[in-house]
């Protein structure tokens, strides 16, 4: 950046925003570090300039996290997810569960009853086969509840030393009702932007355990399947405009894609966004923004005004959308910027995660 | 446990700011010198609401800013070697050393752990005796006590295989050095409440009165800071000079004596290089002769490594109050938290990535505003 010949000395040079990104992405990682895998920036460019010159087509350009495709005239939408969840078990549920609920609600997110699940395992050699049957039995438990059938599988073991025990991928389809499409495309300023419940817990409960902390309470992953929420949303108005489950990255990487596929800004009260009191206290400690830490059981929507209230009393009167809030709207200024409104009055950027939060020295 | 939201509330702020409002009569330029403060401040917007007259320069109180670039490209050597396991706290992983981070060691397959205590590397060095474990002890006088204990602790049980990476640094040697600078434009200082809760209030009379500046040692808060603000403006106003403790709940005027003990045993006094400032005399601690064996500098000869700071990054004058981070030509451009030139944009702590995260729409603003229309 330069300053501009009229900018007088010690005012802020003029920014171009288009400029915000790396001109050179990739250039100073040659391998893969573990923030490719975060849901921040550094996964998105590993999409865009690797993945997508590699094999995308028109719909993977679309970068959703289903594809929603026709087929026999019929629309489809269509997931896959993988999971290399450290520990299998935790606070809450277990790989098994994410297995299900994770791809389940991608499809959601597109409107879609997830109706069809495909399971493979990757089996790591020395594992034992009583803790592959727990999670296997998990699985089948979070299918049932979530009212998906298994319907294909597939199984690999590789040499010891070159897994973490279990990996799981599962792919969806199911589903898209008439009359719904939701894009964060469709996003215009003045819809509400309503989160499902308090945000933060899988993240801090996965970390808790993963780590050996201690929170004074224990704290359980919110995983579950939203399949069902969202059908009640849906019910009140198919014109919702987008649903995001804030997983990975959690709600600050979900409101900047929004925000940067719709071209409008979005600005959030920070005091309405629900945070449990124990994953306050978390992040405290370790200097995280529960924005940014990941939640399994969560959406957030971005809905028409109009049907704002009649849509959020809906999901109170759901168990899965009890503590749901309005959160901020969407905004003509500021396009692809999330900007929070501060407890004092004050305002901050919510930016893109760059790769994964990193606990602070003091 | 409910210690965050009494000091969040945005009644009390209100009266605070109120109060500081009222009392400003003309420009003061007050240091915040903790980069834990510096984060709340622009997390919560608190620069925004104080008046125009109470500018907050950002000090250079953050433990991953300061630490030299010669330390970390010292950390990436140790931590490639392949009989050695590289613990560390989490934000030094992004850190930008000559050309590569920890992060990088660690995809090239260097064994590099991030850790939430200096005892759980210990803990790993236990259950690892065939492999060297080395802790990457940085920070200030808040996380200097709990690594010295645990150097203490590997003499004591005999764990030979256990060493560590010293750069610990001291606040009231940069503090003197920042008022000796002839462009300093500080008045009032806002001393880190963390660091006096190990070290008390006992270093700081004398510089308040050979400086002439009001010390007022301030916690981490919303509230904590706009009363530390808010009784350093008073001071100011008043014409007076003298330290006052803004955060008794955490901070004891002798300090912890059992941690004082602990530095005092394991660690001695030395010069110590600040990134982006330069060499400041007694403004650090090494391990003291009796505990060299741990020093992992000594132990895999990592010294004469040369280092080159990217020219176009400016952190120094940043961690001096001497610029703005947006007043630097990198910032936001090609130096971002993605791709950051100096530490002052990596750490979360760092004034540049605080501006850069939570700051930008202003400065877009202003830019805009400001800029000729085309």
């Amino acid at each position: 950046m330069t300053a501009t010949a009229t900018d007088a000395p010690g005012d802020p040079a003029v920014l171009d925003l288009t400029a915000w990104t790396c001109p050179a992405p990739l250039r100073d990682q040659p391998r893969v570090v573990m923030g490719h895998g975060g849901g921040g920036a550094l996964s998105a460019e590993l999409v865009q300039h690797v993945f997508a010159p590699g094999y995308g087509g028109d719909v993977l350009a679309q970068l959703t996290d289903s594809a929603v495709v026709s087929l026999g005239g019929a629309r489809l939408a269509f997931s896959t997810d993988s999971y290399v969840v450290r520990p299998l078990f935790f606070p809450g549920g277990s790989i098994g569960d994410l297995a299900v609920n994770g791809t389940v609600n991608d499809l959601a997110m597109s409107g879609a009853r997830a109706a069809y699940l495909s399971c493979g395992f990757i089996l790591e050699e020395g594992v034992e086969v009583s803790v592959v049957a727990r999670v296997a039995n998990a699985l089948g438990a979070a299918a049932r509840a979530a009212g998906v059938e298994v319907a294909t599988g597939d199984t690999k073991v590789v040499d010891a030393g070159h897994g973490d025990g279990i990996f799981i991928n599962t792919a969806g389809i199911g589903l898209v009702p008439a009359g719904v499409d939701l894009r964060p495309q469709r996003v215009v300023p003045g819809d509400v932007v309503i989160v499902s419940g308090a945000i933060g817990a899988h993240g801090v409960a996965i970390m808790s355990v993963r780590e050996g902390l201690e929170f004074g309470v224990e704290i359980e992953s919110d995983c579950a399947a939203l399949g069902g929420l969202v059908e009640t949303m849906l019910a009140v108005t198919p014109d919702l405009h987008v649903l995001r489950d804030p997983t990975r990255g959690g709600l600050a990487a979900a409101l900047n894609e929004i925000a940067t596929a719709s071209g409008t800004g979005v600005v959030l009260q920070e005091r309405d966004i629900p945070v449990p009191p124990a994953v306050a206290n978390a992040c405290a400690i370790l200097g995280l923004d529960p924005m940014y830490v990941a939640n399994e059981g969560k959406l957030v929507a971005f809905v028409p005004r109009e049907h704002a209230e009649a849509v959020l009393e809906s999901m109170r009167a759901h168990p899965l959308g009890a503590e749901a809030a309005v959160i901020g709207e969407a905004v003509e200024s500021h396009p692809g910027m999330v900007v929070a409104r501060t407890g004092l009055g004050g305002t901050r950027v919510v930016d893109l995660p760059i790769g994964e939060q990193l606990p602070r020295i003091c | 446990m409910k210690y965050i939201e009494e000091f969040q509330n945005p009644d009390l702020a209100r009266r605070l700011l109120d109060d500081i409002h009222s009392v400003v009569t003309r420009p003061w330029a007050l240091m915040e010198v903790c980069g834990g403060q510096t984060h709340t401040i622009i997390r919560h917007g608190i620069d925004q609401l104080l008046p125009e007259q109470v500018e907050l320069i950002h000090g250079p109180g953050c433990p991953v800013c300061v630490t030299p670039l010669e330390v970390i490209d010292k950390a990436l050597a140790i931590a490639s070697r392949p009989e050695v396991i590289f613990c560390s706290f989490g934000d030094m992983l992004r850190v930008p050393g000559t050309g590569r981070d920890l992060f990088r060691v660690r995809s090239e397959g260097g064994d590099v752990r991030v850790v939430y205590s200096p005892l759980d590397a210990l803990k790993i060095a236990q259950q690892n005796p065939d492999r060297e474990v080395v802790f990457f002890g940085i920070g200030f006088e808040t996380t200097a006590p709990p690594n010295a204990m645990t150097v203490y602790q590997a003499r004591r049980l005999g764990i030979a295989n256990f060493s560590l990476l010293v750069s610990h640094v001291r606040v009231p040697p940069a503090i003197e050095a920042i008022m000796q600078s002839p462009s300093c434009r500080v008045q009032g200082f806002l001393a880190a409440g963390h660091v006096c809760s190990v070290m008390g209030t006992r270093e700081y009379p004398e510089l308040a009165e050979r400086f002439r500046v009001p010390i007022v040692v301030t916690g981490f808060e919303p509230l904590d800071i706009l009363e530390g603000v808010r009784r350093t403006v008073l001071q100011l106003e008043r014409g007076e000079h003298s330290v006052e403790n803004a955060y008794p709940r955490a901070v004891h005027p002798d300090g912890n004596p059992a941690a004082l003990a602990m530095l005092d045993d394991v660690f001695e006094v030395t010069d110590r290089a600040w990134r982006g400032i330069g060499t400041i005399p007694d403004s650090g601690w090494r391990l003291s002769t009796r505990y060299r064996d741990y020093d992992a500098e000594y132990r895999f000869s990592v010294t004469g490594i040369d280092t080159k700071e990217p020219a176009a990054c400016r952190s120094g004058e940043v961690l001096q109050g001497l610029l703005k981070p947006h007043e630097c030509e990198a910032f936001g451009t090609t130096c971002t938290p993605r791709n950051p030139l100096g530490a002052t944009m990596v750490s979360s702590e760092g004034a540049c990535a605080a501006y850069y995260l939570y700051r930008r729409l202003d400065i877009t603003t202003a830019a805009r505003e400001t800029s000729p229309v085309a």
